[in-house]
């Protein structure tokens, strides 16, 4: 739960926007960081620091941009995409933000990355009103309107997943003694508790070893040793493509063969699973929402194949292996998506407004029959998830499109 | 007591890794008397250019030899290069210079090679080691390359004109440069040492860890952990420090309840400032006396 | 064989009562100068610059405390990131939980982290050189853990971090929440460095360097080189920790990994560029902490990091001794060329 005081303050200050569905106006009205011809839009992420792994979703947008501004931009307008380093720091996060906001003017604020980063920027954003959309993380407490009416996230989010992986335990092995991993910052603990909260009464009796890791640390070999030492039978893996791979490798090294349930972010064909071993991770279970670009039962999938060629027109010096190279134009198309409602009113307001009216919008790399929507009272973009099984070559998805949706 | 024995060796196969990353820091430490904050990434980037040999068909040996011997040619490049113009300057100065090639390192490896984890072969296969799933051949061959290359090391500060010279260099330049030891040299010669025994550090590591840009800040801070431990003017010291750090750190984790898991790096340090407090210049670390 | 008198007066060469305060009065002019700058700047310039400025102005503090231990004292810190976050999570906590007002956070920051400085420099006594960096590493690093320790997070919020709000100027006073955060830090910074400037012209602060340059003489002197060295430990550690509830006011929200040992790192480089034992080169070390990634940044995103390591290279090669070692080398020069100047006139 977030932490914020004098909530009377807060709350006083979106009353003032209305978010209902209105139909675009016929004359133009611009907000900060718009002209005839461009449309300014603000982004911050990790170039540089701990965390510039992820540097490349920032960059794989700022390529895809570049693509509409060649299509022709939006509604004719070229997108001016200004993207600062915060080296994952949120001190440096308000400084590059306030630099976009009040020396930039940009529209908005798109898919900055990082959940510590963007918490340090969500009270400044709502009080001045600019819309902080589709933040690049899965923190449950996006999905505020009432609270932060001009915050959004985008992907589902951990506590959701977090769910849904119990609701399978749950299902499968009742009576399971369950070992989780997880990162020990707030990606990682989002996941944990909605685990916990999933299982609700079992999970104190069920999750026998809560076992964290630091991104500094070399391996995670101790963890799962004691996993297996506890008689944990399953594994719940929210690392990250290192640990996540290294987990693998480990468990199967030790012989041990837990029910083995991966989160989202660390499915890859290509940056887990041939490191750690593909016939080490047979069986093993996860959720997806997007595609991986690594399986090969996408080869012939149009949505990929447009990927591909954007990759090897636009951002050549990409890794085609790297998940976020796919996850940042994903965002951005429903950036574009957004604008493209605004028509010619590009105002902060009516941003937000579009951003909480998208119907059944559908993203190519997204799996086959997801779809966005939103709503003044959902601000939760991408909600569906589907669950999937790794047979040693690729992931086969399973079972219908579950729905999680937890608020913050 | 199963458990116990079996973080034990995975303490003891952790504290390899970062004994060969103490061995590495405790070196650079008798040549140059500071701390090198980019050894790790030194390291790292010489794997970086092992594993980029390979993906151009070179078998492993041939890319691992290159590696050691690119490095070499490198850490004397970088002393002669870039420290050598500032060695008069504060000790402080330079540890800035430390942390710049540590952020030039890192930044360009990242570049070029991406941060998706690779892997790294290993000469040791990964068999589990007598059958037993205590530890892995890799592990067991590290722990042995570490120990061969402490062995070497102190043969050759011990035994070698040359070795003497170094430390001589070290211990004492003025008069060292009065009896015609070329102290410049010495010192590009200990940077080069280093460098290739990083270089040796990281090929051992990369196929435990996988290999990324980011894959040493941890390593290299866990192996000064050790030096320090262990005392950082014995080799010996910082070799068996790095082991005890990663057994220290396991069973932290393991054991001690309820605060174990989320502070075991916490507990790890906290003993062995404990420790320093005891033995303020290491456990095996000679006291420097001084003369006034 | 007697000396002429006049001949005498030259020999002698009793610096005149003006010549003292010719050449204090340069350097007050200056300081005198930039304080009137600093008081018109927010006036002249954007919220967003001020806001800027008003970080440097912190970092400048922290690095003063880092400046007072390393620098004047010569124990090597690497944990002074564990300090900033003290002073920045007392802040968060005092004014989320506790109401407490805004500038009464500083004092209770300052204290607390004097109390832990003193209580980390007894048994830092013990070591030196890189053990007593190892030591203050372990602090650096025990930090951003204990923050996100489970059972403290009703206390510390956890990895979610607490935010606060900007405080507003009093009532009456016709300035911006950003323009009155800079002048109440300002204030601070003014009062903060001249105590650091006192102390170090002061006894006290000579025992404190002769125990960085000569342990042994200055023990044998008679000055009690534990308690001074604890002392210090604790001064400079309240330093930081003003600076690190000021952060905490100024940016709004504080989370355990915005206090990591890079965050120590950085001070140390701030230390260095500014001028290690200088107390006006810590603003320029904050200038420099502040604006210079920004800069490596707008020459090359994906090497930022990169370009940032080759500017600091430059800058040591450049100035090895700080910005306040150049500027002595320059002012050294500028009065050598002088005096040859004068010297030339009288004979």
């Amino acid at each position: 739960m977030k932490r914020i005081t004098r909530r009377s303050i807060l709350a006083a200050a979106p009353s003032a926007l209305v978010l209902t569905a209105v139909p675009a106006r016929a004359e133009k009205q611009y907000g900060p960081g718009v002209s005839d011809t461009e449309i300014k839009i603000g982004n911050t992420g990790p170039y540089s620091g701990p965390a510039s792994s992820y540097g490349t979703i920032p960059k794989s947008m700022a390529a895809y941009y570049k693509m509409v501004n060649d299509q022709g931009g939006v509604n004719g307008r070229k997108i001016n995409f200004m993207s600062y380093d915060d080296a994952y720091s949120p001190p440096k996060t308000v400084e590059q933000v306030r630099r976009l906001v009040e020396q930039d003017g940009v529209l908005l604020v798109a898919a900055s990355l990082g959940t510590p980063t963007n918490s340090a920027i969500w009270n400044y954003m709502n009080q001045k009103k600019v819309p902080q959309l589709f933040v690049s993380t899965g923190a449950t407490k996006w999905d505020d309107p009432k609270h932060h009416p001009w915050t959004m996230g985008w992907q589902p989010n951990y506590q959701s997943e977090g769910r849904v992986y119990a609701a399978y335990i749950v299902e499968h092995k009742p009576d399971g003694k369950i070992g989780v991993l997880y990162q020990n910052d707030d990606f990682g603990k989002d996941y944990l508790k909605g685990l916990k909260d999933g299982l609700g009464d079992k999970a104190k009796s069920m999750v026998v070893i809560e076992a964290a890791y630091e991104t500094t640390d070399p391996t995670v070999d101790s963890q799962i040793i004691g996993m297996k030492a506890a008689g944990c039978d399953v594994f719940v893996n929210t690392g990250i493509p290192k640990f996540a791979a290294q987990a693998i490798r480990k468990a199967a090294e030790i012989e041990w063969k837990p029910l083995h349930i991966l989160s989202s972010v660390g499915t890859s064909v290509a940056a887990t699973l041939k490191p750690a071993g593909l016939e080490n991770a047979k069986d093993l279970v996860t959720d997806f929402y997007i595609k991986d670009p690594t399986d090969p039962q996408w080869q012939d999938d149009q949505g990929y194949k447009d990927w591909l060629a954007f990759m090897d027109k636009y951002y050549p010096e990409g890794d085609k292996t790297d998940a976020g190279n796919v996850y940042g134009p994903s965002v951005s198309q429903t950036v574009v998506q957004v604008l493209k409602q605004c028509g010619d009113e590009l105002t902060r307001d009516n941003v937000m407004r579009q951003a909480a009216n998208l119907h059944d919008f559908t993203v190519p790399m997204l799996l086959p029959g997801i779809k966005i929507n939103t709503s003044p009272s959902d601000f939760a973009p991408v909600k569906q998830i589907q669950m999937a099984r790794f047979d040693g070559e690729r992931w086969r998805l399973f079972g219908p499109l579950i729905s999680g949706s937890v608020t913050g | 007591m199963e458990l116990l024995l079996q973080q034990l060796m995975a303490g003891l196969a952790t504290g390899a890794i970062y004994a060969a990353m103490a061995l590495a820091v405790v070196m650079i430490y008798q040549a140059i008397d500071h701390l090198n904050f980019a050894q790790g990434e030194m390291a790292m980037f010489s794997t970086f250019l092992a594993w980029q040999m390979i993906q151009w068909g070179q078998p492993y040996w041939v890319a691992f030899i290159g590696a050691v011997v690119l490095s070499f040619l490198g850490g004397i490049a970088i002393e002669r290069v870039l420290f050598k113009p500032i060695r008069t300057a504060p000790i402080l100065s330079q540890l800035v210079a430390f942390i710049a090639l540590y952020g030039i390192l890192n930044s360009s490896a990242g570049e070029i090679w991406d941060f998706t984890i690779k892997t790294f072969p290993t000469p040791f296969g990964t068999a589990p080691l007598f059958g037993q799933n205590l530890i892995s051949t890799h592990q067991a061959g590290m722990i042995g390359v570490t120990l061969a290359m402490l062995g070497l090391l102190y043969l050759f500060f011990r035994g070698s004109r040359l070795g003497l010279a170094m430390r001589a260099a070290a211990a004492n330049p003025d008069s060292a440069r009065l009896v015609g030891i070329r102290v410049g040299w010495m010192l590009a010669l200990g940077w080069g040492m280093s460098a290739a025994v990083g270089a040796v550090a990281g090929m051992l590591i990369a196929p435990v860890v996988f290999l990324e840009p980011n894959m040493m800040l941890g390593v290299l801070l866990y192996g000064f952990a050790g030096a320090v431990l262990g005392g950082l003017s014995s080799p010996g010291g910082a070799v068996a420090g790095g082991f005890a750090v990663g057994v220290i750190e396991n069973l932290a984790g393991t054991f001690i309840p309820y605060v174990g898991r989320e502070l075991k790096l916490t507990i790890a340090l906290v003993l062995i400032v404990a420790v320093l407090m005891v033995r303020p210049s290491g456990v095996f670390g000679r006291a420097v006396v001084s003369r006034v | 064989m007697t000396i002429p008198p006049q001949e005498t007066a030259v020999l002698t060469r009793e610096r005149p009562r003006g010549a003292a305060v010719a050449r204090a009065g340069p350097r007050h002019l200056t300081i005198g100068v930039a304080i009137v700058v600093a008081l018109l700047l927010p006036l002249l310039t954007t919220s967003f610059v001020t806001f800027q400025l008003t970080l440097v102005m912190i970092y400048g503090l922290a690095i003063l405390g880092l400046n007072l231990l390393t620098g004047f004292n010569g124990q090597f810190s690497l944990g002074h990131s564990a300090f900033y976050g003290i002073g920045a999570y007392t802040a968060a906590i005092l004014m989320d939980q506790g109401e407490l007002a805004y500038y009464w956070t500083l004092p209770c920051a300052g204290v607390l982290c004097f109390a832990v400085g003193f209580l980390f420099g007894l048994p830092a006594l013990r070591l030196q050189g890189l053990y007593l960096a190892l030591a203050t590493f372990a602090l650096a690093t025990a930090m951003p853990q204990i923050l996100k320790f489970h059972p403290l997070e009703p206390l510390t919020g956890g990895v979610q971090g607490i935010a606060i709000l900007k405080p507003d100027p009093p009532p009456g006073v016709p300035l911006s929440a950003d323009q009155w955060l800079y002048y109440f830090t300002l204030a601070v910074l003014l009062v903060m460095f001249g105590g650091a400037a006192n102390l170090v012209k002061s006894r006290t602060g000579r025992a404190i360097m002769a125990i960085r340059d000569h342990p042994l003489a200055a023990a044998a002197m008679g000055i009690n080189t534990a308690l001074y060295k604890t002392l210090t430990f604790g001064v400079s550690a309240l330093y930081t920790g003003v600076a690190g509830a000021l952060g905490a006011i100024a940016v709004q929200f504080v989370a355990p990994d915005s206090f990591t040992f890079l965050l120590s790192v950085s001070l140390l480089v701030g230390l260095v560029i500014g001028g290690v034992a200088s107390i006006p080169g810590c603003l320029v070390g904050g200038l420099f902490v502040l604006f210079v990634p920004n800069i490596a940044e707008s020459i090359s995103r994906g090497l930022a990091g990169a370009v940032y390591g080759v500017i600091l290279l430059l800058v040591i090669y450049v100035m090895p001794s700080g910005a306040a070692g150049l500027a002595r080398i320059l002012t050294a020069r500028l009065a050598s060329i002088r005096s040859i100047r004068t010297e030339g006139r009288s004979t």
